[in-house]
């Protein structure tokens, strides 16, 4: 799905602004084998935990979610009322989604989500959050300047809409309800879903229809 | 504390490098650091959050790190003020002779199943709301020196609270061990012109959830 396209420049842009000292590899693994000698972890146990977020839990999730309130107008309505509920009938709960509340953007509200303090995001509906959402610039722009951001991200928001910035500050996590794009009627909740970007449901991107 | 961690409103922190896609974990160490810290604070054993040696880096250092690069330095700080390991044998990488192992690692089912097991900060204690939604509120201008979740940026400005979220263990003090202080949480809504001045836009606003010890009335 659109969610895991390959855009190797972009990932490599992204590495060469790190600047990670090559003894941090050396520093981890020498902190594992401690720790595994101390009986405080199971390097087994360390493998599976990387393979829930590697392989199992992601932006699909979400991608889901979106595409099921956009067909079913009980469930949107559920899932705007309680979130974490809503989330938990599709199976979705755990760590950091304890309690999730759920925004909806329309052609008046356009919501963004940030956590200016640290990384919170709902990770049992888009998985770890990406590189750029943990760096300061996003960080630290998102809640003064969300319109510039939107801009930088490729968004132009109309003046008059209402712009609503969500600071995950404690205990609740925010996902974006995405407008359902125009000229979709015909389209099935799998072909829905496949369309739902994790940015979009930051509130970064709107969703649009591939052309 | 007002460390460079707290950084909403800053500016000149550079253009977001945005990746449409990327991996989960950009190199190998870096899964492992995340598992690492997930696996041994599902053991229930550290006595410190995550965030307290984070906020601690000295900003130069915290700037330059990257993102799993500070969670090391969180998780060799929390082992040590939990007294799991020792900075002998963290700088030697292998117990110091003789010390006998915890024995508490998790199987990986368990640790698994504790990722997706939803960790209870909500709490069903008697303590009467002090604010209503609707209700005018002003944060507090307060400067902790340890950990909190009131951002500078909306200290001493007016909002609305928006909603109130039920009772939840008080961050600022269950980061370091030192009681649950369970309270009522609020979504607090601020307008973009009180946090910004009159060039923001007028119905634009910033919605933060903050504890009642943060609030007064306004």
């Amino acid at each position: 799905m659109n969610t895991s396209q390959p855009h190797e420049q972009d990932h490599d842009h992204e590495h060469n602004h790190q600047e990670v000292p090559a003894d941090v590899a050396l520093r981890v693994k020498a902190l594992e084998s401690l720790l595994v000698a101390k009986g405080l972890v199971d390097s087994t146990a360390l493998d599976a935990l990387v393979d829930v977020y590697e392989n199992q839990v992601g932006p699909r999730n979400g991608a889901r979610v979106v595409a099921r309130a956009w067909v079913d107008p009980d469930y949107k309505k559920r899932l705007l009322a309680d979130g974490t509920v809503a989330l938990s009938e599709l199976g979705y709960s755990g760590s950091q989604g304890a309690d999730i509340r759920v925004v909806e953007n329309t052609a008046k509200v356009h919501n963004l989500v940030v956590c200016t303090l640290c990384s919170c995001y709902p990770w049992p509906v888009l998985g770890l959050p990406p590189v750029w959402y943990k760096s300061a610039p996003f960080r630290s722009r998102a809640v003064i300047d969300p319109r510039g951001v939107l801009r930088e991200m490729g968004t132009e928001l109309p003046a008059e809409v209402e712009v609503r910035v969500w600071d995950s500050t404690a205990e609740q996590r925010y996902l974006v309800l995405p407008e359902r794009p125009a000229n979709t009627a015909h389209l099935s909740e799998d072909a829905l879903a496949a369309l739902v970007t994790r940015d979009a449901m930051i509130g970064v991107a709107k969703v649009v229809v591939s052309p | 504390m007002n460390g460079i961690h707290d950084m909403g409103g800053m500016q000149d922190m550079g253009a977001i490098e945005f990746a449409r896609s990327e991996p989960v974990f950009h190199e190998r160490w870096e899964g492992r650091i995340y598992a690492m810290s997930y696996a041994v604070q599902a053991t229930g054993k550290l006595r410190l959050g995550l965030r307290p040696p984070i906020e601690g880096i000295p900003p130069g250092e915290y700037l330059r790190m990257s993102y799993y690069e500070r969670w090391l330095t969180s998780l060799t700080e929390r082992l040590l003020a939990s007294g799991l390991v020792t900075r002998a044998e963290i700088a030697a990488g292998v117990p110091q002779a003789g010390s006998a192992p915890h024995e508490i690692a998790l199987s990986p089912a368990a640790a698994v199943a504790a990722l997706f097991k939803i960790p209870a900060t909500r709490r069903e204690v008697p303590a009467v709301a002090r604010f209503r939604s609707g209700q005018h509120v002003r944060a507090r201008n307060m400067h902790p020196v340890t950990h909190t979740r009131l951002p500078r940026y909306v200290r001493g400005r007016a909002g609305t609270i928006e909603r109130d979220h039920g009772i939840f263990v008080f961050a600022d003090t269950s980061a370091y061990s030192q009681g649950e202080k369970p309270q009522h949480l609020y979504s607090v809504r601020f307008s973009a012109h009180e946090l910004w001045g009159d060039e923001a836009a007028t119905q634009d606003s910033v919605y933060l959830d903050l504890y009642e010890d943060y609030l007064e009335p306004a």
